[in-house]
């Protein structure tokens, strides 16, 4: 994707802001505007380059070697900014670096373990449901089901103790929100984040980690030397920022796509099989992560633009994942389609490796609901909540029909 | 010659990625007296799934042999593989094979990269290579250059015009130790195993007898000090892209994969839709639940327990050693 169609340097400019308040509510006006002005779009308020375009975010991620995260995936450049905590391994690592790191999660990760998983997850999630169902018709399946089932199980599975995990999300919403600038949005949660890093710190402490948990394995892998001590608790880390409210958020996607898409919610009960593809079709079509940023790591030329070194770039995951010169009718959320290639998790080298641990989770609650519940449909109207990064819902009124 | 394997060798997905189950000799180089490098690519100019020092991949011979090759080219260039292959008069046949008759152009059926022997971080390296065991060692002094480790290799062979890449490695005299058995005899290694400083990583590739003296030799050293790679005879010799039929025990749906057909792909013609990704193997999320049959393993993601126990595969490259699979779908 290197050829050089137009003459470099005459790349389109725009004004919009990403960040603005409306365009963080309703992410559609920017994933227009950045895919359908150009395949690169430079945006003056925040000087960097952006593209929506499916075919263009595919070729920053596979072409690793020339668009790096070591200068941090968010807007922050660590090129000429400190960031504001140690960079997340192996997320905001290049190889070499990365590869350690990257290997053990993987491994911590693997097919192995989260079969073990499988049976205990479906039946917890059949407990939180029986809990709810028997508690009245009307959830709010934000707070009641999408962050209420992850943040018991995931948790678990990482071996964390039981008390404060509501701490995991505002840690996780600050996180992301942090990836963004340092807006209203930011400094709204930043009040905490001395005190949630600090607890952070302490729950990636083997101390603090049941024996059993991915986290005790990530330590036993720095045991082994796989893993440097100063590794391994970013690695700890890592799941504990990655792997929370991004699920919780895709977990709210799937259930507001059915509550508004009732046909597919029948579709899905007569073809459970069907359940992985709605989960992935959902991510697609919400695109929890909206936003990531790569930094060029050297003058490099992408869609006739000439990239300056250390520029970065920012990747409207949402606008590919609907980018109609990829998806048919990409704004319907719909079963029919198959969502193979999506870019909610990513691509290539640092594609998201935890998830198929957010598929599981996703699964285990799908298929407990398809047995159980009979109609899903709003109870109200939902609102949306603000994150810099994250697309994501405050409250999500719906009623189950069992 | 030009040797065809794997039907058209490259299958394109629904979203038209290309998807190659295959790679085509770009330059083969003679490198030392009986080594040749293959320099390979995808057919159809596709970036190549991305390796780590230590990674090898699996070529898949027309004869259905399959030989693992360590990688040993530049990681950072994303479309090429580059691995040498010793040829071993009284090997198994697969070195010889390809000696005789690969060649520019050709086509090999291929699976990986896999990764037995991974760098894990150190303070410091000791490497030790025999013979044809320098090539992953040369990737991992290229890591341990990049990250500013310090790191010395002592390399044994029988003599210098058998032994690869002294050109490649002449820049790092000072940290280099040539051992030509004709000039110097066997490898000795009291200047270099004992009173490691605490931190060093010791890796050894090379011929059985001298990962034998290595690990004799590391015995007082802390626990994992020593990484040793070992090639083992892949456990299923026939590995062809030969057709195969897949049976589908829920649905009750038989179909064949042809050659040159994807796992995935014949289900996703049998309106089987299995979620992909990558389509490299190298992400997991094609993963099927495997309930007869031997699958042919041809991903960068199973473990070796999870090879062995055969209850699952990636469908978008790995394909069948038993000519019939049946799948829980
Ligand atoms: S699609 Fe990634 S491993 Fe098959």
């Amino acid at each position: 994707m290197t050829t050089s169609t137009t003459p470099p340097q005459s790349f389109s400019r725009s004004d919009i802001d990403p960040y603005s308040l409306d365009n963080l509510l309703d992410r559609s006006r920017v994933q227009r505007e950045v895919r359908e002005t150009a395949p690169i779009v430079y945006l003056n308020e925040y000087g960097v380059y952006a593209t929506g375009r499916y075919d263009t975010i595919r070729e920053v991620f596979a072409d690793w070697p020339h668009y790096q995260v070591g200068a941090g995936v968010g807007l922050a450049n660590f090129h000429t900014e400190k960031p504001w905590r140690p960079p997340a391994t192996p997320t905001e690592t290049d190889p070499p670096e990365h590869d350690a790191p990257r290997r053990v999660l993987t491994e911590v990760l693997g097919m192995r373990a989260l079969r073990r998983l499988r049976e205990q997850w479906t039946e917890e999630a059949e407990e939180v449901v029986d809990r709810l169902l028997a508690a009245g018709e009307d959830i709010d399946a934000m707070a009641d089901l999408a962050s209420a089932f992850p943040l018991k199980v995931f948790p678990d599975a990482v071996g964390l103790p039981a008390e404060n995990r509501n701490n995991l999300l505002a840690y996780g919403d600050l996180v992301f929100n942090a990836f963004g600038p340092q807006n209203e949005h930011f400094h709204s949660g930043a009040a905490r984040l001395t005190e949630l890093s600090q607890w952070v710190t302490t729950l990636c402490q083997r101390e603090s980690l049941s024996p059993d948990g991915f986290g005790a394995k990530i330590w036993e892998a720095s045991d082994r030397g796989e893993l440097t001590a100063d590794q391994a608790p970013l690695v700890v880390r890592s799941l504990l920022s990655a792997g929370i409210d991004t699920t919780v958020h895709g977990i709210a996607a799937i259930l507001h796509a059915f509550a508004t898409n009732p046909d597919e919610w029948q579709r899905l009960r007569s073809e459970p099989q069907l359940a992985r593809r709605a989960f992935d079709e959902a991510v697609r079509w919400a695109s929890p992560l909206q936003f990531v940023f790569h930094t060029t790591s050297k003058r490099v030329e992408l869609e006739g633009v000439e990239l300056d070194q250390h520029s970065k770039v920012m990747l409207l995951i949402g606008a590919g994942n609907r980018d109609p010169r990829r998806w048919d009718d990409g704004d319907e959320f719909t079963l029919t389609r198959d969502p193979s290639g999506h870019l909610g998790f990513g691509m290539g080298l640092h594609q998201c490796v935890g998830q198929h641990v957010a598929r599981l989770e996703a699964e285990a609650l799908l298929t407990v609901l398809i047995d159980k519940v009979s109609h899903i449909e709003l109870a109200g109207t939902p609102q949306r909540g603000v994150n810099n990064t994250l697309q994501t819902w405050k409250t999500l009124p719906i009623r189950l029909t069992t | 010659m030009r040797t065809t394997l794997g039907g058209g060798a490259e299958t394109m997905s629904p979203n038209g990625f290309g998807q190659a189950a295959a790679l085509r000799v770009e330059a083969r180089e003679q490198v030392a007296e009986n080594i040749i490098s293959l320099t390979l690519a995808d057919p159809s100019g596709n970036r190549l799934p991305p390796w780590t020092p230590g990674s090898h991949i699996d070529l898949i011979l027309p004869n259905g042999m399959a030989r693992q090759y360590s990688l040993c080219g530049n990681r950072w260039d994303t479309y090429h593989y580059r691995i040498a292959v010793l040829r071993e008069p009284n090997g198994r046949g697969g070195s010889e094979w390809i000696h005789a008759n690969v060649d520019e152009g050709d086509i090999l059926g291929y699976g990986g990269p896999r990764n037995h022997f991974p760098m894990v971080p150190a303070e410091q390296y000791v490497f030790i290579a025999g013979g044809i065991g320098i090539t992953p060692l040369i990737s991992m002094i290229e890591q341990a250059v990049r990250t500013g480790r310090s790191w010395r290799l002592l390399f044994g062979g029988r003599s210098r015009q058998s032994m690869a890449f002294l050109e490649e490695l002449e820049r790092y005299t000072e940290h280099v130790h040539i051992a030509p058995q004709d000039e110097v005899g066997l490898l000795d290694l009291d200047d270099w195993i004992p009173g490691l400083d605490p931190g060093t990583k010791v890796y050894c590739c090379g011929p059985t007898g001298l990962l034998d003296v290595v690990e004799s030799a590391c015995r007082k050293c802390p626990p994992y000090t020593l990484h040793t790679e070992r090639f083992e005879a892949p456990a299923h010799e026939s590995s062809q892209d030969r057709s195969f039929i897949l049976k589908l025990q829920r649905s009750g749906i038989e179909l064949e994969v042809e050659p040159g057909t994807s796992t995935l792909d014949a289900l996703s013609g049998a309106g089987i839709g299995i979620i992909s990704s990558c389509r490299q193997g190298t992400c997991g999320t094609c993963e099927v639940p495997v309930v007869d049959g031997i699958p042919d393993h041809r991903d960068s993601v199973l473990d070796e327990v999870d090879r062995q126990a055969g209850d699952c595969m990636i469908a978008c490259v790995s394909r069948a050693h038993t000519p019939q699979l049946t799948l829980d779908l």
